[in-house]
């Protein structure tokens, strides 16, 4: 695969492990081995993500989902700089368990439950484009569909119907469960999120929280690359927005 | 009175009650022979110790005696004739038995480490914590090694589904593989899951994992250098697990429920941080020596690598991290709690030891010493409480090894007197309704409920993961070359046949891998097996393993190790024979060669590949067929002869790396019409056959007659198949081709099969969730 900027400006990327991450070293292949980008793991009893434009809260058990999946990987001594990071604008992208830390947290709205089946689930999903208003689609198509695995036991996201409808609102539902056709359906739904939600933006559109995982579709071997689009979209708006 | 003596084989029963009424008193009790007795040891296994230690063994010592000298630790029942299986190969670097688990060189300075464990008697009474501590403990046979997993399989063996508590295991079987493996961030990729009657109540939960190191970068199971510290790291210590590997050398009982406590509760959070620590701290160059604690926990890791290293080692047991208070020397040396090691530091190298461990909040705590003694010393706040030759007490030093008496069973001539002409053939008319029949038996049916529970893609190196091939694939990153992984075992072919079953069992795991498109390397194994104090059982036993050795010969696949789990019977009587192997092989190219076994282009050719000569055979022995339609298990088990097998592969193999294959799926449980099924299920086929003089319908489609393989092919390279062949023994006919939508089959000009895809694909997918969900 061709990177889509050359490795001197390539983008700086910290990968947070905490004890049970376990897509850490995936994310990390991706970024630096298909995508040429720099990037480096952080480790969650460090007190700053130091010097990066994205940070990657990876998929996997932090604490082994004691209490709630995300609930101790948020007083980790790293969560306290990452909240201040997005805060100031940083770009956040949280995966899976990341999705769950980011919830809990603070910096997105809601909650992730059990599957509605009571079961993990891995498979592959279609998922809808709902904006390409985010630093994470830019380059999507609004309405392009994407196949994409998930892999997690507790991705069902809740939220008040406020909340709800603030997220339709301010179109920051990023990512919708659907069929391979593009239409929402309950069949489609594999897990029960409200409105077939898969992932969300904050309201500065800086964080993006998604249970699906790009990582392992960014390289054609494993089956697809439709991954692939979103770690584009973001090095492409960092381009933009900091011209060489 | 004491019943011992009137048990006809000889082996004295445990009474686990009283077993565990012992462990669990206050005092310690009088060590003598009964107590002996009621650890499991023989009279004269007792009369061995006494006379090894010259005086009666303490408490301690009668523990670490019981456990070391237990079937699962000692395989004193098995080694014998474990140690005629083909062991060396080119490519092997650490032989069977030599380490925690075999090496394989697989070029580019990498090794695979790999191995299948048994964990079915703990999985019969407590489902979920067994089959997770079974995934658990085998990941830890790898990465004491070095290397890092890369992938986990399972073989598992469930009565029927119509019964309620074979649910119940199925169900926290799945659960538990399911929530350790996730968690622990290894992707389950593969297995085989079968449902028998014999399996009631005594299921089998085998599980495999596969790991990747450097070659020159491992570490070995030994103690070496008198006054190095010796370290327990990882979880502390509690009383589960306690006399889990006597456990597992025995019958399943009503009284095995009460062995609920012998089943470990397994953390795979902090096997994740064990993982990583003890991958850092191997890489620190501070280890001398480590082995993880699985059965017989401290006393068997701390015995073992004193033995190998020809040494000796003072352990103070009272500075064990204990998980609760008031635990005895003799349960901390007995408990089997899950997630840790024992490690020998490198003298003057603690710091750096304690620091990574601290640095993933696990416990490093040095315990004790290395010493030039050659005996296991326990002290207990510096009393000696045992005193032990380690080598005494190892496999391969001074533990028991038995030759059992053999006799053929009885049941072999009621299966062989079967006759496929007692049943009626099937009609053309009827052959629709038979296949249907047989693709929503739960052996055959999509096993898509269970491996969606399973994490299949973490670690982004799954190139093909459970049903879209004959085996897994995996990418080894960096190097363009792959991995293929496969579980097999049809245990009703060895049930009928223990050597051809065995045979069998090795050459469709190669087969399945090379299917996939890689060379099959090495094999592990996990023998499943009845009680060895029986001779009938021993017989069989012996049989398979001979069969097994054979097989892997012949198709060039040394046996790196493995695991023999006897004692596979409950009150209504023994399982299956079943010894599963545990496949790898060896993508070369991985973007070229990996090859899926469903259909991929309508118009492509549907091609038979077969040994040369290869006619219909009257044929429906142990077949799925013949179980599903007549509920018989009967006959011989399926025409197979090696030399048949050894060119089918190679050639397949030939086609695959010419780049002439588009798919690759091989015959086996359901016969030719399954296999055809199966890879249709995507698109659909125009299948024409052809009867010879006097072969039935039946067999015709549902024989299981080995050594044959279904591949699709563009047409424009039929021609070149027959070219890349010229060299083997082998011939290829044509079936008929890749359509869309609708599955055909006609019989000598006659339709026998006109299901839509669709149609055919729903009761198949659906067989197993309908009773699970």
């Amino acid at each position: 695969m061709q990177p889509l900027i050359h490795p001197v400006d390539s983008l700086r990327c910290g990968v947070i492990v905490f004890p049970g991450s376990n897509c850490d070293h995936d994310v990390y292949h991706v970024l630096k081995h298909d995508l040429k980008q720099n990037v480096s793991f952080i480790w969650h009893k460090e007190k700053s993500a130091g010097n990066v434009d994205l940070v990657i809260i990876p998929g996997g058990f932090s604490y082994g989902d004691a209490l709630r999946s995300g609930a101790i990987a948020r007083f980790s001594p790293i969560m306290k700089d990452i909240v201040r990071f997005a805060k100031a604008g940083g770009l956040v992208l949280g995966i899976c368990n990341g999705f769950q830390v980011l919830c809990e947290s603070g910096l997105l709205p809601g909650a992730l439950m059990r599957n509605r089946s009571l079961r993990f689930v891995c498979k592959n999903v279609s998922i809808r484009t709902e904006t390409q208003s985010s630093p994470f689609t830019c380059e999507l198509q609004k309405g392009s569909i994407l196949t994409i695995p998930i892999a997690h036991g507790e991705g069902n996201y809740i939220a008040s119907g406020e909340t709800l409808n603030m997220l339709e609102s301010e179109d920051r539902v990023v990512f919708r469960y659907c069929e391979p056709d593009g239409e929402i359906t309950d069949a489609s739904n594999p897990n029960g999120s409200a409105n077939n939600i898969a992932g969300i933006l904050n309201a500065g559109r800086n964080v993006l929280g998604m249970m699906p995982h790009p990582e392992r579709c960014s390289d054609i071997l494993l089956g697809g690359e439709d991954g692939s689009g979103i770690f584009n979209s973001v090095f492409s708006h960092a381009r933009r927005a900091v011209p060489a | 009175m004491d019943n011992r003596s009137l048990d006809p084989f000889g082996k004295k029963k445990i009474s686990i009650r009283k077993l565990m009424e012992v462990v669990t008193q206050k005092e310690e009790p009088d060590v003598n022979l009964e107590l002996a007795l009621d650890h499991g040891l023989t009279e004269d296994e007792y009369g061995r110790i006494l006379d090894e230690l010259g005086r009666i063994p303490s408490y301690v010592e009668l523990g670490i005696y019981s456990v070391m000298w237990s079937e699962h630790c000692s395989y004193k029942n098995s080694i014998a004739l474990l140690k005629k299986l083909p062991r060396d190969g080119d490519a092997i670097l650490v032989a069977a038995g030599e380490e925690n688990a075999g090496l394989v060189d697989i070029g580019d300075g990498l090794a695979v480490v790999f191995k299948i464990e048994s964990h079915n008697h703990p999985s019969a009474v407590e489902p979920y914590e067994g089959a997770a501590t079974g995934v658990g403990g085998i990941q830890r046979d790898i990465f004491t090694m070095g290397a890092r997993p890369i992938c986990s399989l399972n073989s598992l063996r469930f009565g029927s589904l119509d019964n309620a508590r074979v649910r119940f295991l199925f169900d926290g079987v799945v659960r538990g593989i399911g929530d350790y493996g996730n968690s622990f961030g290894v992707p389950t990729v593969g297995g085989e899951i079968y449902f028998d009657e014999v399996y009631e109540g005594n299921p089998l939960v085998n599980a495999m994992s596969v790991g990747l190191v450097n070659i020159g970068e491992t570490a070995s199971a030994v103690a070496e250098g008198v006054g190095n510290p010796v370290y327990i790291v990882g979880s502390s210590t509690g009383r589960d697990g306690i006399h889990g590997a006597t456990f597992a050398s025995e019958e399943i009982t009503e009284e095995s429920e009460a062995k609920r406590p012998s089943v470990q509760v397994g953390d795979p959070f902090t096997e994740k941080l064990l993982l990583e620590a003890t991958l850092e701290v191997i890489k620190s160059g501070v280890v001398v020596g480590i082995q993880d604690m699985g059965a017989a926990g401290l006393t068997c890791s701390s015995c073992e690598m004193s033995a190998k290293g020809k040494a000796g080692m003072k352990i103070h047991a009272d500075l064990v991290p204990a998980r609760e208070e008031g635990m005895t020397p003799y349960e901390l040396m007995l408990s089997e709690s899950q997630e840790r090691m024992l490690i020998v530091c490198a003298s003057g190298q603690e710091e750096t030891l304690e620091a990574i461990f601290e640095k993933w909040d696990l416990h490093a705590v040095q315990i004790g010493e290395v010493t030039d003694t050659g005996r296991v010393e326990i002290l207990w706040h510096g009393e000696t409480v045992a005193d032990v030759p380690s080598n005494h007490l190892v496999l391969g030093g001074g533990a028991p090894v038995y030759y059992r008496d053999t006799k053929r069973p009885a049941y072999l001539e009621e299966t062989r007197s079967f006759s496929i002409y007692d049943l009626p053939d099937l009609e053309i008319t009827e052959v629709e309704e038979a296949l249907l029949l047989v693709l929503k038996s739960p052996n055959i049916a999509s096993k898509r409920w269970v491996f969606e529970q399973y994490d299949t893609t973490v670690r982004t190196n799954t190139v093909l993961g459970p049903g879209e091939s004959d085996a897994a694939v995996l990418r080894i990153k960096g190097t363009g070359r792959g991995l293929a992984v496969a579980t097999d075992c049809n245990a009703r072919y060895v049930y009928l046949n223990p050597r051809k079953g065995a045979r069998i069992a090795v050459a469709e795991a190669a087969r399945n891998v090379v299917c996939s498109g890689a060379e099959p390397m090495a094999v592990t194994n996990c023998l499943n097996f009845g009680n060895p104090y029986k001779p009938e059982m021993y017989w069989v036993f012996k049989e398979a393993v001979e069969g097994m050795g054979e097989a892997c010969k012949a198709l060039g696949t040394p046996v790196t190790g493995g695991n023999v789990s006897f004692y596979n019977e409950n009150p209504n009587g023994a399982i299956f024979p079943t010894p599963t192997i545990g496949m790898l092989g060896l993508v070369e190219n991985i973007e070229r060669h990996t090859t899926r076994s469903s259909f991929q282009n309508v118009g492509d050719h549907i091609l038979l590949l077969s040994p040369a000569g290869w006619t219909s055979r009257n044929d429906l022995g142990g077949s799925e067929y013949l179980h599903k339609k007549f509920g018989k298990t009967a006959g011989d088990a399926p025409h197979f002869l090696l030399h048949e097998e050894v060119a089918v592969q190679k050639a397949c193999l030939r086609l695959i790396r010419a780049g002439l294959v588009e798919s690759a799926h091989d015959v086996s449980d359901g016969g030719l019409v399954v296999s055809l099924a199966e890879a249709a299920m995507g698109m659909g086929a125009m299948i024409s056959l052809r009867r010879d003089e006097g072969i039935r319908v039946d067999a015709l489609l549902f024989g299981e007659a080995q050594s044959r393989i279904v591949i699709s092919v563009k047409a424009e390279n039929v021609g070149e198949i027959q070219e890349n062949l010229d060299q083997f023994s082998v011939q290829v006919s044509r079936l008929g081709e890749v359509s869309n939508g609708q599955f055909l089959i006609n019989i000598d000009g006659r339709s026998a099969v006109d299901l839509s895809v669709s149609e055919m694909k729903h009761d198949y997918d659906h067989a197993i969730s309908s009773w699970m969900n």
